[in-house]
């Protein structure tokens, strides 16, 4: 049994307009110590799926459909005193801008020693020798300083290696990042990323990376699933899509990576923009964008196709395919 | 610690000054004085010989000097028509109208912050929907009619309650005169601070809502949750510490406020507190007593305030003053 198994999740945002769906059929498993990367364009449902992971969609979201299973439990129909159980406990989450994540009013200290609280039977004393430990794992300096300051005495790097350490607070067996590095300074992210990734195999702890960050995807992640419009349109080992990405999406994404373009010539990018979620076309919803369109592809949703190891929602991908076994067969 | 004290002195002058200059420029309009001094009777002749004694005929800036000399020393000048110092005099009131500010404080504090708290979390529930409603009613009805609705109700119809006056006071230290030890005092306290505090309540009811309901939005609550912290934890500390920023900012100005607003709530009770002298003072242009009032009033707003910082200082760690590293 995998560790997490998100099963045909479908997330709703229930506006005066009406429903939107930010999520749609989204499936996929992760298993203990895997790393897996979430990449898309902003708006494409990374954040939501994220969140919607521990329950923690904010009024007017909600999970409309689908589950998600930890260790056998659904997480979207648990009891929310049991789900609090689980929430930084078992999974932890790193926000993607620490200069917000962390109370301003109260101490350092005070934010991790509660965490620690929350879930275990533990004194002051014990609690805040841990969090001195972990505080030292992610390399801060003067550790027992930090924790009598308050957030905004410390740089954005140090608050998000604070956000680390408090994610890694019960030894949880998953942490969600949510685009960990997107608002520090570009020295740093790379830091930053170094550290959890070595934290995560250090401590076998399985991360899931929601960035858009192809690069950083390609470092850390051992697979990686493409969102597009609230879907997954590709997914599988990390190395095979960033090598031979099928989707013409993705082949769009890694050709528009400035380390692709020739110097002197104009970067190459996808045309038109991501469509809102209340106006997805119909049939595939990148078919407005695709420079393969076909006519089927204007009419039917397509299914998941069985390439290498990867699986690819798109119906040129499933011809070619198709004719290679004629091939073959002939 | 002691550089804040010092500046919140000087600050506290410059206020007084002003303030002291404004009503000693306004008092030549509110009428003349000889007239409720002496009565219809006294001749023209005396009635100028008695300002030249007086030195009201002396020109403004002259008066004002010898005003200030004095009150330099804490002598505010005596009161026309208690012929006492108006200090002594306002000081006398004083303890009725700081009791019914503290009364109406601690109801504000008592329901704002649960009922505040409460709709934050809940603002689809009836009881939240009901709340703002009767908030709007609540900062538009006036006060004098708050106060006639409550007295009619409590005091006539039900007759749980005394309509007027202090009631039974007792003596502490020598020096206070308080209503608070007696049963007595302590009911006919009720009806006056409900009345005080019926304006300032909806306000503030609707703005530790508003800002709650913001303080939950925030990143730092959502990674509260991710956390797994109790909810009560979340709502109470996390959450309400926050929200409380800006409440007791504007708190404080709000309680140097109702120190005013009590004119009405104290006329209305025949509550014998200084608010009440004041409109009487007026009545009777007395002038000495009509300045040592608003220069006391200024003092009061200023010490407020300052207690305010402090407090704020302490409830904010981004804020730096009272001696913290």
């Amino acid at each position: 049994m995998p560790l997490l198994e998100v099963s045909n999740l479908e997330v709703c945002f229930g506006l005066r307009s009406g429903a939107v769906k930010a999520l749609r059929d989204v499936s996929f498993t992760l298993e203990r110590g895997e790393r897996l990367g979430v990449v898309g364009e902003s708006g494409a449902g990374k954040s939501v799926l994220g969140f919607s992971i521990l329950n923690l969609l904010s009024r007017p979201g909600h999970i409309s459909a689908g589950s998600v299973r930890f260790e056998g439990k659904d997480l979207a129909t648990l009891a929310p005193e049991e789900l609090r159980s689980i929430r930084g406990n078992r999974i932890s989450m790193i926000f993607q801008d620490p200069m917000m994540t962390l109370n301003p009013v109260l101490t350092i200290g005070v934010q991790m020693v509660e965490c620690l609280k929350a879930h275990r039977k533990i004194s002051t004393k014990d609690a805040t020798y841990i969090a001195l430990q972990k505080l030292k794992q992610v390399q801060m300096p003067s550790p027992e300083t930090r924790l009598e300051q308050y957030p905004h005495e410390l740089s954005g790097g140090m608050r998000q290696r604070i956000v680390i350490a408090i994610g890694l607070l019960l030894d949880p067996d998953i942490i969600i990042a949510d685009e960990p590095t997107t608002a520090l300074d570009v020295t740093i992210q790379a830091e930053i990323m170094d550290l959890m990734l070595n934290l995560c195999e250090q401590n076998n702890v399985a991360l899931i990376l929601i960035t858009h960050d192809l690069g950083v995807v390609s470092q850390v992640s051992q697979r990686m699933l493409v969102m597009y419009a609230g879907r997954i349109i590709e997914q599988g080992p990390t190395k095979e899509i960033i090598n031979d990405a099928q989707h013409p999406y993705t082949q769009g994404l890694m050709n528009a990576l400035p380390q692709m373009a020739i110097p002197g010539q104009k970067l190459n990018q996808i045309k038109g923009t991501m469509p809102p979620l209340q106006r997805i076309p119909k049939g595939c919803s990148f078919n407005p964008r695709c420079e393969y369109v076909l006519e089927v592809c204007k009419h039917n949703l397509p299914a998941f196709t069985q390439s290498g190891n990867c699986q690819v929602a798109c119906h040129l991908v499933a011809e070619l395919n198709q004719e290679k076994l004629l091939v073959k067969e002939v | 610690m002691i550089a804040f004290f010092v500046k919140r002195f000087f600050q506290a002058v410059v206020v007084m000054f002003v303030i002291s200059l404004i009503s000693f420029s306004i008092q030549d309009n509110l009428g003349d004085p000889l007239r409720e001094l002496v009565g219809q009777a006294v001749s023209e002749e005396e009635r100028q010989a008695l300002r030249d004694e007086m030195g009201l005929n002396d020109p403004f800036l002259v008066q004002y000097v010898r005003f200030a000399s004095k009150a330099l020393q804490g002598d505010l000048g005596d009161s026309y028509f208690f012929k006492q110092p108006a200090f002594d005099v306002i000081m006398k009131k004083l303890p009725a109208t700081l009791e019914l500010v503290f009364g109406a404080t601690v109801i504000i504090v008592l329901f704002s912050v649960p009922i505040g708290v409460y709709s934050a979390i809940n603002p689809q529930s009836w009881f939240s929907k009901t709340v703002m409603g009767l908030s709007i009613i609540g900062i538009s009805v006036p006060v004098f009619l708050t106060a006639i609705g409550l007295i009619y109700l409590f005091a006539i119809e039900l007759n749980w309650l005394p309509s007027y006056g202090r009631g039974e006071t007792t003596q502490v230290w020598g020096v206070w005169e308080t209503g608070l030890f007696s049963a007595d005092g302590l009911k006919h306290l009720i009806l006056p601070s409900f009345t005080l505090a019926s304006i300032m309540l909806p306000l503030f009811i609707r703005l530790i809502r508003s800002e709650m309901m913001e303080v939950l939005q925030s990143e730092y609550v959502k990674f509260a949750w991710a956390k797994g912290i109790s909810p009560r934890r979340i709502y109470f500390l996390h959450a309400l510490k926050n929200t409380m920023l800006p409440v007791i900012t504007v708190g404080g100005v709000q309680i140097g406020t109702m120190v005013a607003y009590t004119i009405l709530t104290e006329t209305v009770f025949q509550w014998p507190g200084m608010g009440f002298l004041f409109l009487e003072a007026v009545n009777r242009v007395d002038t000495p007593l009509i300045v040592a009032y608003l220069i006391i009033v200024g003092a009061i707003f200023v010490v407020t305030n300052t207690f305010v910082d402090l407090i704020y200082g302490l409830v904010n760690p981004t804020v730096k003053l009272a001696g913290r590293k």
